[in-house]
C-alpha cells in the first residue's frame, strides 16, 4: 500500500509522440515521459492545460498502456462535446506537442499480478481505460489468471479497443470478453443489448470463481447500480475496488 | 507553461474565485474506492475514541437530539471540481466534544467510516464551527452514495477529508495517514494552497 509506484511525481512536461482514433469519439494519445516512474495498471495522470490569459484547467486521465512499458504512457480521452477540456484533445493536439502531466495517481483501483485472481473486469463507455492496463498486464505478467470482461457501450462504433480485445477473447483461453450494447446493436447481433443487470452478471460469472477481484469503472450511476447488484448477489464488499466519474444530478 | 492551442472555453463564471485548479460543477459526482456501505441505523453510532476507550457514544436518535446547525458552504473535490452553496444540517464537532466534556483542543484525529474508510485531520480544524457530522444535504436526508447517513463535512479542505459514511473519531497525539493520505494525497489537503498530493 506504501509502495513508491503509488506516489505522483512533480509536473513534468511530455512529449505527445503519437494520437490515434479508438472510435469517432475516443483518442489514444501517446506520452513520453521524461521522468518516467513505474506504476500499478488502473492508476491514472492530471494534465494541465494553460491558456494565453492564464486560465488553467487540470484533469485526470486513466493510463491505458501497461506498466510494463517504460518510458511512456497512453492515456485514453473520450470527446465530452460541452466538455471544457476534451475538445481540445480531439481537436487540437498532434504529435510534438507537449503537455504538462503529473502521476501516477490513485489507491485501490488498481491490480497487480501478484494479486492474483480471478478478475471480474465492469466497465462502461471510457471507464474501459483504467480496466484495460489491467488486462493488458494481465496479458504480459499473469495469463494464467482467469479474467472476465463485460464491457458496456450505447454501440459497436462506441467499442473502444475492439480489435485488441476481440483477439485476446479469441486467442487468450482464461480471457472472456462479453459485450453489451445499450442503444443500438447492429443487425444480427448476438450479444447482450441491454444495461448490465442481475441476470446479466450471473450469466457472464457463471464459471467464474467469486474469490477474487472485481473491478467496476464507468458513469457514477453505472457503478452504483453494478456494485449494488454485485453485494446483493454476495460478493464480498472488500474485494470490489470502483471508480466513478460524471456527475449523478446533485 | 503555455499549452499550445488551448484557449479555454465559454464556462459558466463561478460568482466567486475558485481554488488553483479547480472548475465549477452543478451536478454533485460520487467518488467513493468501493460499493456503498449498507447502514443499519438501528445499529448506528456515532463515537469519540481515546487509546481505544469509548469518550462518548451517540445512537441514531441520540445523533438526532443533540443541538442542530445548518450551513450553506463552498466544496471542493480534489479530483478537479468545484460546488458552490451546497446547503448541509448536522451537528457540529463542538457540540460533539461539548456533550462528551473534553476539553483538549490539540492533537489529530482518524475519522472512522462504515465501509473501512479513514481520513486523518488535526483537531483545531474541526472546531470553532469548522466541520460537522452532517445528515441532510440541500434539505432532505443524505443519500447513500453521498455518504449517508451521516458523513464528515469540512468544507474548508479538500471533499476527501469530509469522510461519508462517518462513525466517529479517534484521537491521536501525532498525526497518521488515513486511507487516500496513505496512497500519497496530502496529509492536511489545503485546496486554496492545492494540497493535493503528499509533497505538494
Amino acid at each position: 500500500m506504501h509502495e513508491r509506484a503509488n506516489r505522483p511525481g512533480p509536473w513534468q512536461t511530455a512529449l505527445v509522440s503519437n494520437v490515434i482514433d479508438e472510435t469517432y469519439r475516443a483518442k489514444t494519445l501517446t506520452l513520453e515521459l521524461p521522468a518516467w516512474r513505474p506504476f500499478i495498471a488502473g492508476q491514472h495522470f492530471d494534465v494541465r492545460l494553460t491558456a494565453p490569459d492564464g486560465f488553467q484547467a487540470q484533469r485526470s486521465y486513466s493510463i491505458a498502456s501497461p506498466p510494463e512499458r517504460t518510458g511512456a504512457i497512453d492515456i485514453t480521452v473520450e470527446l465530452i462535446p460541452e466538455g471544457e477540456v476534451s475538445p481540445f484533445f480531439h481537436e487540437i493536439v498532434r504529435p510534438g506537442d507537449r503537455l504538462e502531466v503529473r502521476g501516477p495517481i490513485g489507491g485501490p483501483f488498481t491490480w497487480n499480478s501478484n494479486m492474483g485472481g480471478p478478475l471480474l473486469l465492469l466497465a462502461a463507455g471510457s471507464g474501459i481505460v483504467p480496466i484495460m492496463s489491467i488486462l493488458r498486464h494481465r496479458a504480459i505478467a499473469a495469463r494464467r489468471v482467469r479474467a472476465t470482461l463485460l464491457y458496456s457501450s450505447r454501440s459497436m462504433h462506441d467499442v473502444i479497443y475492439r480489435a485488441e480485445l476481440d483477439d485476446m477473447d479469441a486467442s487468450d483461453p482464461n480471457a472472456a470478453i462479453w459485450h453489451t450494447l445499450t442503444r443500438s446493436p447492429p443487425d444480427g447481433w448476438k450479444g447482450y443489448s441491454r444495461r448490465i443487470d442481475e441476470t446479466m452478471l450471473e450469466e457472464v460469472t457463471r464459471d467464474l470463481d467469486d474469490r477474487g477481484w472485481t473491478y467496476v469503472c464507468g458513469p457514477a450511476s453505472f457503478v452504483e447500480l453494478t456494485a449494488n447488484i454485485l453485494v446483493d448477489a454476495g460478493r464480498r464488499p472488500e474485494s470490489i475496488r470502483t471508480e466513478r466519474f460524471g456527475p449523478t444530478g446533485r | 507553461m503555455l499549452t499550445r492551442g488551448f484557449f479555454g472555453r465559454k464556462r459558466p463564471q463561478p460568482h466567486r474565485p475558485l481554488p488553483p485548479g479547480q472548475y465549477l460543477e452543478n451536478g454533485f459526482p460520487v467518488l467513493s474506492a468501493g460499493p456503498t456501505p449498507r447502514v443499519d441505523l438501528d445499529k448506528w453510532t456515532f463515537a469519540i475514541e481515546n487509546q481505544g476507550a469509548r469518550l462518548a457514544a451517540w445512537t441514531w436518535q441520540e445523533f438526532l437530539a443533540l443541538p442542530q446547525t445548518a450551513i450553506t458552504t463552498d466544496i471542493h473535490c480534489v479530483t478537479k471540481w468545484s460546488k458552490l452553496d451546497t446547503e448541509w444540517k448536522g451537528v457540529t464537532i463542538d457540540t460533539l466534544l461539548q456533550a462528551a466534556g473534553m476539553e483538549s483542543r490539540d492533537g489529530y484525529v482518524m475519522a472512522f467510516c462504515d465501509g473501512g474508510y479513514t481520513t486523518n485531520l488535526p483537531l483545531k480544524d474541526l472546531i470553532d464551527g469548522k466541520a460537522m457530522v452532517a445528515h441532510q444535504y440541500d434539505g432532505a436526508p443524505l443519500r447513500p452514495e453521498h455518504g449517508g447517513p451521516a458523513r464528515l463535512l469540512v468544507p474548508h479542505l479538500y471533499f476527501w477529508k469530509s469522510a461519508k459514511w462517518v462513525r466517529g473519531i479517534r484521537l491521536m497525539h501525532a498525526d497518521a495517514p488515513g486511507f487516500w493520505e496513505a496512497y500519497g494525497y496530502h496529509m492536511y489537503g489545503d485546496p486554496w494552497k492545492e494540497q493535493r498530493y503528499s509533497y505538494d
